[in-house]
């Protein structure tokens, strides 16, 4: 299946990944929105990225990289779970919204640290449920190019299949 | 040919998603005697406290779990015996029912201790089952204006009952919590977190009574209501009890027949007891655990689907004959636990040198490090990407081998070396 891998050597740190993640898993973004970078950004809630980007130095000068769900074969996050919000389907790591209590044992298990909990003002914050932990499913949920690839304005975010 | 499990909770769930890897045909008989499909225990609290959305959400799979999978729940009936010549086992309705691999997943049970008075205490629950929850949500509800409550255990379970009835409280309503330890959590946090976490609660007005224990239990002569006697001195007037001071693994049918058990039901690392075909997963077992060592019993969700799951595969590799068994492996304590928001995630063994790194009204961060090794850790408030933590336990990594200065601050992947790092991103 088709995945995303990064290649650190090409990424610049400028987060925009972040900003594009963000904004199209957005309600906004999700309505099909025109403009929905400029509306999700504009809410009292914060949008929240599934990708987060690690950089070596504060100014983004030295080795950077954007993580994501890596969709594990053995996912123990899905295993884990207790309520049964996580699943596998073709491959994909979701998580279903209403199913969702935050008891985070998700960020427990994860080996790379990728599920995100919504901070303070993220997406939830204004409906009780900010507890909803935040994953990236490829995009599938969207049935478009994952957006932090098509965002990337170097190449170094890509999808693809790798043996 | 036949599975049969015994036990219809997570470790269950996982032996059948195990099964189904390997064998999709071979009918699975479930036996429970709870009468409702698999639902999550830990999700019990949530479902008193009004936090799911809908009741249904307290099951752990779908409706149609056990169709889809060619599994047949057995319901409200429970296993009086293993005939482990004949290879059945008997049911509590005279039935027996044939199996050629078995799975004991019969988890644990509340373990009350004996108390004075407490056979005359009229409303006293323990927090387990589902059942017990719908009886106390019932009880409260029956009773008019404040209500008192008194809780025996302040480990995860007593906790997780006084948060969820703090969810559901009325004006005035009181929530005691009594514990012999002198603290609380003292079975995932330090005396300093456990502070932390125990005035987190008091602002709740959750009420603590510790390092004493319930002395006698008798009737108020003043006002008529059911009191505890504290060996401390102290009085607590109560309408209703739960009783959570611990629980102990369901072991008898694997004993009854001369299988292995320590504290739990010991198996190898295929998850088969020293009885031939007859394998167990979950609270009622053991499991050897990497960060210590020794062999604990893990009673924790993941830990029960993941050793369900490696029984599953390993009872249909070894019945067809073919398929490689699966060891289950690196077991380790670990719990994600939150009250009011306050979050806590706990791994490992908390032994050899302490470095705390965080501690705040509402911060902790503690790790435990032996022989070049994470081998524990501690966080409370700040559990952003805490299972970076766990896997440098679970897989033992040498801490020379990585930039721990820089993950002791934020669990990142940049404390890896490029190799490694572009490994784990592949």
């Amino acid at each position: 299946m088709k995945k995303i891998y990064v290649k650190e050597e090409h990424c610049l740190g400028c987060h925009l990944c972040e900003t594009y993640c963000a904004a199209a898993n957005s309600a906004d973004g999700k309505n099909g929105e025109r403009n929905y970078l400029v509306k999700a950004f504009s809410r009292a809630e914060t949008p929240v990225s599934r990708v987060r980007i690690e950089s070596e130095t504060a100014d983004s000068k030295g080795v950077n990289f954007a993580v994501q769900c890596r969709h594990c074969e053995v996912p123990l996050c899905v295993k884990g779970c207790i309520t049964g919000a996580l699943s596998v389907t073709d491959g994909v790591v979701s998580v279903d919204d209403t199913r969702c209590v935050g008891c985070y044992t998700c960020v427990l298990t994860c080996p790379y640290g990728c599920i995100v909990i919504p901070p303070e003002n993220g997406d939830g914050a204004t409906n009780g449920k900010r507890h909803i932990i935040k994953k990236c499913d490829l995009c599938v949920s969207r049935g478009a190019t994952p957006a932090c690839v098509e965002g990337c304005p170097n190449g170094a975010i890509v999808v693809e299949e790798r043996a | 040919m036949a599975y049969v499990i015994i036990g219809n909770s997570a470790a269950a769930v996982g032996a059948i998603e195990g099964i189904r890897k390997i064998d999709a045909e071979t009918p699975i008989t479930v036996i429970s005697d709870e009468n409702y499909r698999a639902y999550s225990r830990p999700l019990i609290s949530y479902w008193l406290g009004g936090k799911l959305g809908g009741d249904d959400k307290i099951f752990y799979r779908d409706a149609d779990f056990y169709e889809k999978n060619k599994a047949f729940p057995v319901l409200g009936k429970s296993v009086t015996k293993i005939n482990k010549d004949a290879k059945t086992v008997s049911l509590s309705d005279g039935a027996e029912i044939v199996y050629d691999k078995l799975l004991v997943a019969t988890g644990s049970k509340p373990f009350v201790p004996p108390m004075t008075g407490l056979d005359k205490v009229e409303k006293q629950y323990t927090f387990m089952d589902y059942s017990s929850v719908i009886n106390i949500k019932s009880a409260l509800e029956n009773i008019s204006g404040a209500r008192k409550i008194l809780i025996i255990g302040a480990g995860l379970i007593g906790l997780k009952a006084a948060e969820s009835f703090y969810e559901i409280s009325r004006p005035n309503d009181k929530i005691t919590v009594v514990d012999m330890a002198d603290r609380i959590l003292p079975s995932i946090l330090d005396v300093s977190a456990g502070q932390i976490m125990q005035k987190h609660l008091e602002e709740k007005q959750v009420a603590f009574e510790l390092g004493t224990v319930v002395d006698t239990f008798t009737v108020n002569p003043i006002n008529g209501t059911q009191m505890a006697v504290l060996k401390n001195g102290k009085n607590i007037d109560f309408d209703i009890l739960i009783l959570a001071v611990g629980v102990r693994p369901n072991i008898s049918l694997v004993q009854d027949i001369g299988g292995a058990v320590g504290r739990a039901i010991k198996t190898d690392k295929t998850q088969l007891t020293t009885i031939p075909d007859v394998y167990a997963a979950g609270d009622c077992t053991e499991s050897f655990d990497v960060s210590s060592g020794t062999d604990k019993v893990l009673a924790l969700l993941p830990n029960a689907y993941l050793q369900g799951e490696a029984a599953g595969v390993n009872m249909a590799c070894t019945q067809l004959g073919n398929g490689s068994s699966v060891p289950y492996e690196n077991a380790i304590p670990m719990n994600a636990i939150g009250f009011f928001g306050l979050h806590i995630i706990t791994a490992g063994s908390y032994d050899g040198t302490e470095l705390l790194v965080t501690e705040g009204s509402k911060s902790y961060k503690k790790f435990f490090v032996k022989d070049n090794k994470l081998v524990g850790y501690i966080l409370l408030g700040d559990i952003e990407r805490a299972g970076i933590y766990t896997s440098l336990i679970r897989e033992q990594t040498p801490l020379d081998t990585v930039n721990f200065d820089l993950l002791k601050k934020n669990p990142q992947l940049l404390g890896f070396g490029k190799d490694k790092r572009k490994e784990k991103l592949a």
